[in-house]
């Protein structure tokens, strides 16, 4: 199996072996890229929005900013540096994923959820 | 609310009729309710030339950092400067606002021609000699060094500066004030992270730093001294005079270029505020030429 990342946050993609046309001449960057996730005014959580290439974790805090809350949508963000991030193969989709697709019992819909427990 | 499947939905969802916005939302008037009457005891000619320099130091400066929109180094970096330069275009546009009101429009209120709002007969139809910019803000940059050691040394100034006018006596400066304070406290945060990375990186970005610091450092020379509008205002408690920031403006850029590895340059001697005059050199007539272009071709046009 080819080595795999998940640079982007467009799930995992094997680093070698895919045609590109023309031939990748040497990247401009040599700034790592990383994964940006910004917690909205009335979110519960931090959700990823995308990634950027930043000089380091400090600068890419900023970068965020300029880049996933200009338009007033955050008021919180992370970075990860998208090498830190394993993420499963899609090789695996089956034996990981599959398996839960025939369990409804595992959904809480076969009891009352009382009014005021939110978020379930 | 039930499971929220983007940052974005939970916006939209939240704030009922201003959905058919694609994101964020809430925003605010930073005049609301803010009143526009002239302060008692200041000549509106007064308060209209000052907001005229501290509307086209950031006009000026907005446009600046707008040329290196498509030619950045990096890709963030250009959104983040165009984020700046829209911070500075929207501190213009209230400054420029309240210039107009106050009935100082010069020969551009003529030349523009009805339908025009005074902000933009303002930013669009004056001559370089009308402009009030100071030298930092209208000298052309080089290298991306020089972008943000000029942008340290002009966001370090004018946050010093809106800070205090917090408390104008002028609501319309006031308010403007508290609203520019947050943003360039960013301006400012931002450049110098930049500058302690450029001047503590490579020995090529340390030359670089240096270099453009020694090219600004003269620039400052004019940024301490008063005119007499600014004394008559200062005296009413509606401006500030620009000698009181010296210390705290030199105070940070000093730390700053310290923690950078940088020598600091010599301090230049004070010198009268020519831009505030309107005498300019060359630099700005180009740059007036590109920002004035298409609303003089096209005076009143909207699209």
């Amino acid at each position: 199996m080819s080595e795999m990342t998940a640079e982007g946050g467009h799930g995992a993609v094997p680093l070698s072996g895919v045609p590109v046309q023309p031939e990748p001449t040497v990247s401009r960057r040599d700034w790592p890229l990383y994964e940006v996730f910004v917690r909205g005014k009335r979110g519960l959580n931090h959700v990823h929005v995308g990634s950027l290439h930043a000089p380091d974790a400090e600068m890419a805090v900023h970068a965020a900013r300029d880049l996933y809350t200009r338009r007033n949508e955050g008021v919180s963000i992370w970075v990860v540096r998208s090498a830190d991030v394993t993420a499963s193969s899609p090789d695996e989709k089956d034996p990981m994923f599959a398996p839960s697709g025939d369990k409804v019992y595992r959904h809480p819909t076969f009891y009352d959820i009382p009014d005021d427990v939110p978020h379930i | 609310m039930g499971h929220q499947e983007t940052v974005y939905d939970a916006l939209t969802a939240a704030h009922g009729d201003e959905a058919r916005w694609a994101f964020g939302t809430g925003f605010d008037d930073p005049l609301a309710g803010v009143d526009a009457t002239v302060p008692d005891a200041v000549d509106p000619a007064d308060l209209g030339a000052y907001c005229l320099m501290l509307g086209d130091d950031a006009l000026v400066l907005g446009q600046r950092l707008t040329e290196w929109i498509t030619r950045a180094p990096e890709l963030e970096e250009e959104v983040a400067l165009a984020n700046i330069a829209l911070d500075l275009l929207g501190q213009a546009r209230l400054l420029l606002s309240r210039a107009g009101s106050a009935g100082v429009l010069g020969r551009s209120r003529e030349r523009a021609g009805p339908g025009v709002p005074d902000e933009d007969a303002l930013a669009y139809f004056r001559d370089p000699d009308e402009f009030r910019c100071s030298a930092l803000v209208t000298a052309p940059d080089g290298d991306f060094a020089h972008v943000v050691v000029r942008l340290l040394v002009a966001a370090t100034w004018r946050l010093a500066l809106a800070a205090r006018l917090r408390t104008s006596r002028d609501p319309v400066l006031a308010a403007v004030a508290a609203k520019a304070v947050p943003e360039l406290t960013y301006h400012r945060d931002h450049a110098a992270r930049w500058v302690l990375r450029l001047g503590d990186g490579t020995a090529e970005s340390h030359r670089r730093a240096r270099t453009a610091a020694d090219a600004v450092w003269p620039l400052t020379a004019d940024l301490f001294t008063a005119t007499p509008v600014e004394r008559r205002l200062a005296d009413a408690g509606v401006g500030i005079d620009p000698a009181e920031l010296r210390d705290e403006v030199r105070g940070v850029l000093t730390q700053v270029l310290t923690r950078a590895t940088l020598a600091v340059p010599a301090w230049p001697a004070d010198a009268p505020p020519r831009g505030r005059a309107g005498e300019h050199g060359p630099e700005l007539t180009v740059l007036l030429d590109r920002l004035q272009d298409v609303a003089r071709a096209h005076p009143g046009a909207t699209w």
